[in-house]
């Protein structure tokens, strides 16, 4: 068995993109209500992830899902896409570095039940740097919404 | 959860041997591949081609093979296919195999298209978790290994590599004899 070194672990972080999504804080919404959920991601140093709007097909976009139910996203807000130029790449791609966030406008149904739901979103992003591309991965996001 | 740090700890500990089988012959790596007796047995694995063919690792025993991990989401990678296209049509007839192991839960649906659009001339394999793991679990795409015709790994690339570093390892590879052959020809000195 092979058993990593600290350093070990140490390269591993700073050789594979991580998201770090800040999870959103709980929401008190009334019945029929209208509300926005600011979602905040920071992509670690020397990656980027393409955006919501890659500028090549084959390339893999950006996207928040949240699961219908008594409390629906009508519209999410992308971070705005910065122009990137690799050395290899005939054209600029569209990405996101850094810290960024995606605003998510909900809609409270007239008739929800009251009381606690927890609405669930996957976050999914593929990230690069300029040698290499990594798996794409999703993570789980978790909103609680109280309705009043 | 344990499935995911066996591979993260796989992966670091891969890592780990990159860097310090580096840090001795990264000089040397660009132009050269690891000393015969350094390499390790590339692990053998039997996966399908796009009819449902097995292809075996192993079956190419006597051959050089390049075996590339990519995706067609993995803009590095479409850089590097072009090469290996013109690497299996120049070194096929002196023993190259350049097999590519298509990551990242695609199907053929997408990936034959893609694989017509490049032209590519060489056989393809869909990977999985199981065969990654057996290669340290292959994070970073492209990955390539190139594996001499003992079946032993020549040279590790993890991300974009150059052309000339392709392709010196590929002469170098494809120039040393099988091991009985050369086990033969010591004897015959």
């Amino acid at each position: 068995m092979l058993l990593p070194s600290l350093s070990g672990l140490l390269l591993l972080a700073q050789n594979s993109p991580l998201l770090n999504v800040v999870p959103p804080e709980p929401v008190n919404a009334k019945q029929g209500s209208a509300f926005t959920v600011k979602l905040s991601a920071t992509l670690n140093e020397g990656f980027h992830m393409n955006s919501h709007t890659p500028a090549e097909t084959y390339l893999i976009p950006l996207t928040l899902k949240w699961t219908p139910g008594p409390v629906e996203a009508n519209d999410v807000e992308y971070p705005k896409p910065e122009m990137l130029k690799l050395p290899f790449e005939a054209k600029p791609l569209s990405v996101v570095t850094g810290k960024s966030t995606l605003v998510t406008k909900f809609k409270v149904q007239a008739n929800a039940q009251l009381g606690l739901v927890t609405v669930l979103g996957k976050l999914r992003y593929q990230a690069c740097n300029d040698k290499a591309c990594f798996a794409p991965k999703t993570v789980d996001i978790k909103l609680p919404v109280t309705i009043q | 959860m344990t499935r995911h740090l066996i591979r993260a700890l796989s992966l670091s500990a891969l890592i780990v041997l990159i860097i310090a089988g580096c840090s001795t012959s990264r000089t040397a790596s660009a132009q050269s591949v690891k000393p015969t007796k350094d390499r390790k047995v590339a692990p053998d694995f039997t996966l399908k081609d796009s009819s449902g063919k097995p292809v075996k690792l192993s079956d190419y025993r006597g051959k050089a093979v390049v075996l590339d991990f990519w995706a067609t989401w993995c803009g590095p990678c479409k850089v590097e296919i072009p090469w290996f296209v013109e690497f299996q049509r120049k070194y096929k007839d002196r023993g190259l195999v350049i097999l590519g192991v298509a990551s990242g839960d695609e199907d053929w649906s997408v990936i034959q298209p893609f694989a017509s659009l490049m032209k590519i001339n060489y056989p393809l394999v869909i990977g999985n978790d199981t065969m990654a793991d057996l290669y340290g679990g292959i994070e970073a795409l492209p990955t390539t290994f190139i594996i001499d015709r003992d079946g032993r790994i020549a040279k590790l690339h993890v991300g974009l590599a150059s052309k000339e570093d392709f392709q010196n390892a590929i002469e170098k590879v494809l120039d040393a004899a099988p091991e009985p052959q050369r086990t033969a020809a010591a004897r015959a000195e």
